[in-house]
């Protein structure tokens, strides 16, 4: 009797901040084909099991999608299956996706973008915006403090695309100027096997590297088995990027090969499913954007953003 | 091609083998624009390095010479690669739990990755054969479920080996006898064993009959459904193999793991002049292929001539060109 009463109490205080009838909020994401993705999945299903809990009557539906394509018919069945009264994106590509986004706005639904924006932002009720070009600026700018004038480094970046593009700017444009060299930039497309590979050639390259750039932890990680292999750790460092916990480890470890890493969170799904939710459980406005920094982590503040369990 | 039967004991002429010839002469072109491009090309390390490299795609498509010499195609190897180091690397962490003993941890998760490459195997061929689909269906099923397989036991991220394990398996990767490296020998031996049971065992002569007319070879009394079933497992115990190699380079697998493997061990196999509708295989030829394919990377990563955004296009020329000059070739002469 007493467990049912505070029950009701709690259902009551509920019901004073949120509405009475069930809320359904559908998340569309890329399907966990690599490392960062894999940590994407995994906080979004965190996310959902942690508000269901904490709000009663919230139903999140979480989609992977492998393509645009699979991406776009993913919304087409949230609206006409799952009705959802909210979508939580975070889009493949900008432009194929902008209109069937823009369809699931029409059936009314409150729309919340995430990493990539569309090409409309009209469409959108909230942007959770990462910062890709500050993520090749936070690396560009710690090497541009760690070494010399003339140092000599090569970078690492992922598949050509946008997101690729930009980090790959921000780094060239934090470094311009400071005299430092960037011997050169192949694409290693975000894959552990590809950077041990594009390693092993740099090192056959260039009998001088001072540091190397990767644009994203993966690739960090299969540089570094190919650096340790022929003996040139203690020649070279590497800075990684994204957040994968086994490099937040090592660096709030103090390792001296990857000092440093760039947060790229996956963790930012999270954030914007919590906003979303906060839409409909809140009584203060969430519309507007939040643009995510992408601060440098080194060994005095990895421990905040180090996840044990996280698949990345 | 209907000449590689039983009946004729022997081929017309093999003293000239232009179809062997055709890759060998792309592979020395290659090897020269190489030395031109960089001066430590032709320096040991990186030579070794491109041969350790090419130990993976070269001893898969040993078993895909099998396979596409007996009238068959195998997409699921690639997965089937992620799918045994996922598991692989799941039970060794999960033994270390158990026992002390770390090289017994070790040959058990050889002994599984075998198990399960060659067991892969035998589920196409068998699919394959008694489920009477072709292998093209067959296999991209199994690649599909493969893929998904590792993806959900990585969580969607990496699977890592803890690295007290890894310390006693690296050397299966990193090590050399001699100075050859470890992965290197291994596909050399897998090239011989590979050779020798094409071209010189009755199963051998068996998959190129089955693979150029499989009614004539039924009714010459070759029981083709077994040497398919063969044939598959042969191709799965060399991605066991393959990934037994594997495993101990960085110690994780994930969802992106073995990606396209399958089309570079097809085409390693097709630049090596066995023949993609069957009937005719080239073991020599695959591991020139296999060597041509790691080459392309690895001068590309060692230039700056090219747009990076233009190495996929420099890999198809490269491709289209070793093929042509293996066929122009040899059509030349006969």
């Amino acid at each position: 009797m007493k467990h049912l009463l505070s029950t009701l109490a709690a259902a009551a205080l509920c019901a004073g901040v949120a509405q009475a009838e069930d809320v359904t909020i559908g998340v569309s994401i890329p399907a966990a084909t690599h490392g960062w993705a894999g940590g994407l999945n995994w906080h979004a299903q965190e996310a959902e099991r942690r508000l269901e809990a904490a709000h009663e009557g919230l139903n999140i539906v979480i989609a992977a999608a492998g393509s645009a394509t699979e991406q776009a018919n993913a919304l087409e069945d949230m609206v006409a299956v799952q009705q959802v009264d909210a979508l939580v994106i975070l889009p493949f590509e900008s432009d194929p996706l902008t209109d069937p986004v823009r369809q699931v706005a029409e059936s009314g639904a409150f729309i919340t973008v995430v990493d990539r924006g569309l090409t409309d932002p009209s469409i959108q009720n909230i942007y959770v915006a990462g910062d890709n070009v500050g993520f090749g600026r936070s690396a560009g700018e710690y090497m541009v403090d760690r070494l010399e004038s003339g140092a000599q480094v090569v970078a690492m970046r992922g598949i050509p695309t946008v997101i690729d593009d930009q980090r790959m700017q921000g780094f060239e444009e934090a470094i311009d100027g400071s005299g430092i060299e960037l011997l050169a930039a192949e694409h290693a497309n975000w894959s552990r096997d590809d950077a041990f590979e594009v390693m092993q050639d740099y090192l056959t390259r260039f009998p001088e590297i001072d540091a190397v750039w990767a644009a994203d932890d993966d690739m960090a990680l299969g540089a570094l088995e190919a650096i340790r292999e022929a003996g040139r750790e203690d020649e070279m460092f590497l800075v990684g990027g994204g957040g994968a916990a086994a490099v937040i480890r090592g660096v709030a470890e103090g390792d001296a090969t990857i000092p440093a890493t760039v947060l790229y969170p996956p963790s930012m799904i999270a954030t914007a499913i919590d906003l979303t939710v906060a839409r409909f459980m809140s009584n203060g406005p969430v519309e507007g954007t939040f643009n995510l920094a992408s601060p440098l982590i080194t060994e005095a503040n990895a421990e905040a953003f180090y996840y044990e369990d996280s698949p990345y | 091609m209907t000449d590689i039967t039983q009946a004729k004991p022997a081929r017309p002429r093999f003293s000239l083998d232009w179809k062997l010839l055709g890759p060998l002469a792309a592979l020395v072109l290659l090897l020269v624009i190489g030395a031109f491009l960089n001066e430590n090309f032709l320096s040991s390390a990186n030579l070794l390095n491109i041969l350790t490299r090419s130990a993976f795609i070269g001893i898969i498509a040993i078993g895909a010479t099998f396979v596409i010499s007996s009238g068959g195609i195998d997409l699921s190897v690639g997965s089937m690669a992620a799918f045994t180091a996922g598991v692989m690397i799941l039970l060794m962490n999960w033994m270390l739990g158990v026992t002390d003993v770390v090289w017994l941890i070790v040959l058990t998760g050889i002994a599984a990755g075998a198990l399960i490459g060659t067991g892969a195997g035998l589920l196409n061929g068998l699919l394959i054969t008694r489920g009477g689909i072709e292998a093209f269906i067959v296999t991209l099923g199994t690649m599909g479920i493969y893929r998904s397989l590792v993806t959900y036991l990585a969580d969607g991220g990496t699977l890592s080996l803890d690295s007290d394990v890894r310390g006693l398996y690296r050397p299966v990767y990193y090590g050399d006898i001699l100075g050859l490296p470890v992965p290197v020998i291994l596909f050399a031996l897998a090239a011989l064993a590979g050779w020798i049971v094409l071209n010189n065992t009755a199963f051998g002569r068996h998959v190129q009959s089955v693979g150029a007319n499989e009614d004539v070879a039924r009714y010459s009394a070759i029981n083709t459904d077994r040497v398919k079933v063969f044939a598959y497992m042969i191709q799965g115990a060399c991605v066991a193999l393959a990934t037994i190699v594997y495993v101990p380079r960085l110690g994780s697998a994930s969802a992106t793991t073995g990606v396209l493997w399958e089309l570079e061990a097809i085409a390693a196999v097709i630049i090596g002049g066995t023949l993609l509708k069957g009937g005719y295989g080239r073991i020599g030829g695959t591991v020139t292929g296999a060597l041509i394919l790691t080459l392309i990377g690895n001068i590309l990563n060692l230039t700056d001539l090219i747009s990076n955004y233009l190495n996929g296009a420099v890999q198809g020329v490269i491709i289209i060109a070793a093929v042509f000059l293996q066929r122009g070739l040899s059509r030349k002469q006969s």
